[in-house]
């Protein structure tokens, strides 16, 4: 049996422990939102917050988040109006907005360590996701925007 | 809503529940797929009913979008030519995904570049009809001349006077009235446009931000299986044995299937293999893994991409059927000052969307309905009444949006799948694809080897031109024995090549195809640019002349390019477009070059293991010059300080999405150049996921990337596509210019390092 906390709701869970969050995310919970990518942490859509940490969930088990507290975008904030989400949408990041999910919390676990990360520190944290549609030029800024709005 | 045919160049005006539904004929055009499947010629422009849009009694204008919606915007774009014409309040406009029905909504097929200078007209009158039947209800209502009232702004006013109704206090009796002869629809003037040509956010913009929005792997339904295919390994391979123990131990698998194998060519036929189902995703997987399969190869076993570029080299190296003939290439290549010749190669691609592939299949009562991420809903529609042995009509197929698409999910094979599993299980069925079988399992981009010669007279002006293009061609997924590109093949880049060159040559090589080659974002212009762009800048080189300016003497002077005096051996295509409307117009090519150039600070000294290269390229009727700059570190590390994209696409509907289609091109682009490749050994996809499959990450993303909209009032153009082309040879003509070193077979990978560039 393994207790954990999604978006405020506890859960309990008695199934494969060797299954990734991920699918309990999305076929046991509904939470659709975490994307499925790639399944070995090579894409990021499928992040989430583990204990405040990004985490890829295609390749987090079960058995790794007993007790703990998971994020997902449809926790990311109540309605919506995380400072990443309101710059996402104020500088039209999205295209297919399939990954988007999973960069929305790999930008606001960055933000949350490094309230004003480098251009360099954007990068490194933000490689880990990919964007087929190639929306790199605004995520960039958006996360410049939403950084610059904390720190005013 | 309306499910009955409609006859062409009519109007129906079909009585919904509630509220005025209205129906506009509309062109249709031959699918990119069909015109390279050799459709009937002479059939032409067909006119088929498409555009839709529906009043309610609140007075909500509900647009249905019937293009599919894969990061492109076409779902605001589609409501914004809408809204303006029946003068709607956009807060109060939703938009709805229509089912798959061409007899409805004309072509469905959302690939080629087309959705706006499709539709662009018929859905502006679909909305400019409502508003007409809405005034004249109004000015009936108030017994004045229809010509005293005026729609603005989701009322109906009357000129002069106080009185005002809202769309939805007209619509009972909108609904009641004549519908206007087609003739009589009057557009709006461009200065009289609230929407188009406005930045407007995306109508997905919340739900894409708030993880609500609904995508084809997001598909769930009460009491569904999932179903995780083992699929041949092998293009045209079969199983041969099958041990399912293992696989049926994994609690919640539920049943074990086997699929027919489609025998080459494919065709959007499933390729077969062994499904297994379960109660959930991960079961699915799980089961997957633990079944022992063994196949038998077939006659792909051998494909094998070191010894196919070989081969394809060796053709392109000999003489090929004639493309063009202008002069005589030959006898100027003798008689040139300076001849310079190159071969440039470029590997098979894969789509590697962020969504991989899904679908969900119901069949009930004799109906079959699917929900699914398809580019192609009507091809889906029919391929799935097909395989099921129905009739379309009991067949619909409802649209997700795409987590990506680039013409993967324009082939339905996916779709099927879930529709022969529905109906051998009696569930319903969700397919299922992982990265790994999407990798290896892509209808893939072909792979091209190019030869080239140019002659140099003694004022470095080209005198001589050849171009020897081999590739395996997309006809060869749908028909026997196809061993040469066709003429829409030919049209990306070869008989459309618009150079002032008085000997001009383009011939094309035999190259059998050993796996499924699909038409991938920008399609054969990617090879064709990419070998073109780089051959011009050798030439440059050569004649000791500016890259930028060598190009624009090549171009030549302004003028509409007669193709009838091109020399075709094949004939010309325009991407389903006659050349009246869209011809090749050099003034558009000079001014999207001049402008890229200057906004880039083109001829401005750059550092050491700096440099900027150019290129520009037509497709999909539109025009783009692209100007990278990067820098080369002694490590061969490359970073791209900035680049500069100048695009004519005609009128434009949203320009903020052409925008962001003009950046994402150019990164997936980027992508394309430095990282992609897609390998084959034994028959069998070598890469398997994101790890060894690379495509472009943010840190391969630009410093800087300025978009230049040179604006134009010609009809629209394409957007989603070409903004790829030029890439990869201004990619290559800057690290030229940087280092002195020239690509000219991609991916440009380690190739920069300094223990290769040291030979």
């Amino acid at each position: 049996m393994i207790d954990i906390t999604v978006n405020g709701r506890r859960h309990q869970f008695e199934g494969d422990v060797t299954m990734p969050l991920l699918w309990y995310l999305r076929d046991e919970l509904g939470l659709t939102g975490t994307k499925f990518g790639c399944g070995v942490s090579a894409c990021g859509a499928c992040t989430v917050h583990l204990d405040g940490q990004a985490v890829r969930s295609c390749v987090t088990p079960m058995s790794g988040v007993a007790g703990k507290t998971v994020t997902t975008i449809e926790g990311l904030d109540p309605e919506g109006e995380h400072p990443v989400q309101r710059a996402w949408r104020e500088h039209g990041v999205p295209q297919c907005g399939y990954c988007q999910s999973g960069q929305i919390m790999q930008a606001a676990a960055l933000l949350a360590g490094t309230p004003r990360p480098s251009d360099a520190q954007i990068d490194e944290s933000m490689a880990g996701n990919i964007c087929r549609c190639g929306t790199y030029m605004r995520i960039r800024a958006a996360i410049r925007a939403a950084a610059a709005g904390r720190s005013a | 809503m309306s499910g009955a045919p409609v006859d062409r160049r009519e109007f129906l005006k079909g009585l919904a529940a509630t509220g005025l539904v209205i129906v506009v004929s509309t062109s249709g055009c031959r699918g990119i797929e069909q015109a390279l499947r050799r459709a009937p010629k002479g059939a032409g422009e067909t006119w088929s009913p498409a555009a839709y849009v529906r009043v309610g009694d609140d007075g909500t204008v509900t647009v249905i979008c019937h293009r599919s919606e894969m990061g492109q915007g076409i779902r605001t774009s589609i409501a914004m030519l809408v809204a303006d014409e029946i003068e709607a309040d956009w807060a109060r406009v939703k938009v709805e995904q229509a089912p798959g029905d061409e007899e409805i909504y004309g072509s469905q097929n959302t690939d080629g570049s087309r959705s706006i200078r499709d539709f662009y007209i018929p859905v502006r009158e679909a909305g400019a009809l409502a508003r007409m039947m809405l005034e004249a209800a109004a000015a009936a209502r108030w017994g004045v001349p229809v010509a005293e009232v005026e729609a603005r702004e989701h009322e109906v006013r009357q000129k002069g006077g106080r009185r005002r109704l809202g769309y939805g206090e007209l619509v009972a009796e909108a609904r009641t009235l004549p519908v206007p002869a087609r003739e009589t629809i009057r557009l709006k003037e461009p200065a009289q446009f609230r929407y188009i040509g406005k930045d407007i956010p995306i109508v997905d913009l919340h739900d894409m931000t708030t993880g609500k929005a609904q995508y084809g792997m997001d598909l769930r339904r009460e009491g569904m299986l999932v179903a995780v295919i083992a699929r041949p390994p092998v293009y045209g391979g079969a199983v041969d044995q099958v041990d399912s123990a293992e696989a049926e131990k994994v609690p919640g698998v539920e049943k074990i299937v086997r699929l027919k194998e489609a025998p080459p060519p494919a065709g959007f036929a499933p390729l077969g293999g062994v499904a297994v189902l379960a109660t959930s995703t991960w079961a699915a997987i799980q089961g997957r893994q633990r079944l022992k399969v063994t196949w038998k190869d077939g006659p792909n076993a051998g494909y094998d991409s070191t010894r196919y570029r070989a081969e394809l080299e060796r053709t392109a190296r000999r003489p090929g059927r004639l493309v063009r003939n202008q002069g005589n290439v030959a006898r100027a290549l003798r008689g040139a000052a300076k001849r310079i010749e190159a071969d440039y190669y470029i590997p098979h691609l894969g789509h590697a969307q962020m969504e991989p592939l899904a679908a969900l299949a119901v069949i009930e009562n004799g109906r079959c309905l699917i929900q699914a991420p398809t580019q192609h809903p009507q091809a889906a529609r029919d391929s799935v009444a097909q395989a099921l042995g129905m009739e379309a009509k009991d067949v619909r197929v409802d649209v997700t949006l795409l987590g990506g698409g680039f013409g993967r999910k324009s082939k339905p094979d996916f779709i099927v799948e879930a529709a022969l599993l529905a109906k051998e299980t009696g569930k319903p069925v969700k397919v299922v694809w992982t990265r790994e079988d999407d990798i290896r399992h892509d209808y893939f981009h072909t792979v091209a080897a190019q030869h080239l010669e140019g002659g140099l007279d003694a004022s470095g002006r080209v005198v001589g031109w050849l171009h020897r293009t081999v590739l395996p061609t997309i006809s060869s997924t749908f028909a026997p024995d196809q061993l040469y590109q066709g003429e829409a093949e030919l049209g990306q880049g070869v008989t459309d090549l618009p150079f002032d060159i008085p000997n001009l040559r383009a011939e094309s090589g035999p190259a059998p195809a050993h796996t499924r080659i699909g038409w991938y974002r920008s399609v054969i212009n990617i090879p064709h640019a990419f070998a073109i762009g780089s051959f011009v800048d050798e030439l440059a080189h050569a004649a000791g002349k500016d890259p930028k300016e060598f190009l624009l003497e090549l171009l030549g002077p302004d003028r509409i390019v007669d193709q009838t005096q091109a020399g075709l051996a094949v004939e010309a295509w325009n991407y389903d477009r006659s050349f009246e409307d869209y011809p090749i117009d050099v003034a558009r090519y000079r001014r999207v070059l001049e402008r890229a150039a200057q906004e880039s600070g083109w001829g401005k000294p750059l550092g050491e293991g700096r440099g900027r290269g150019i290129a520009v390229h037509r497709s999909f009727v539109s025009y783009v010059a692209t100007v990278i700059e990067v820098e080369v570190g002694p490590d061969g590390a490359l970073t791209i300080p900035r680049v500069d994209v100048a695009v004519d696409a005609g009128t434009l509907t949203h320009p903020e999405r052409v925008r962001s289609q003009m950046e994402g091109a150019t990164i997936m682009g980027l992508g394309n150049t430095l990282l992609g490749e897609i390998t084959f050994k034994d028959g069998r996809v070598v890469q398997s996921n994101y790890t060894d499959y690379q495509v472009a990450r943010m840190d391969a993303a630009p410093r800087a990337l300025h978009v230049h909209l040179v604006p134009s009032t010609a009809l629209p153009g394409g957007v989603g596509e070409p903004g790829v082309p030029p890439v990869g040879a201004a990619l290559c003509n800057a690290i030229f210019a940087a280092t002195g070193r020239r690509i000219r077979s991609l991916p440009v990978g380690k190739q920069l390092a300094p223990a290769v560039a040291a030979r």
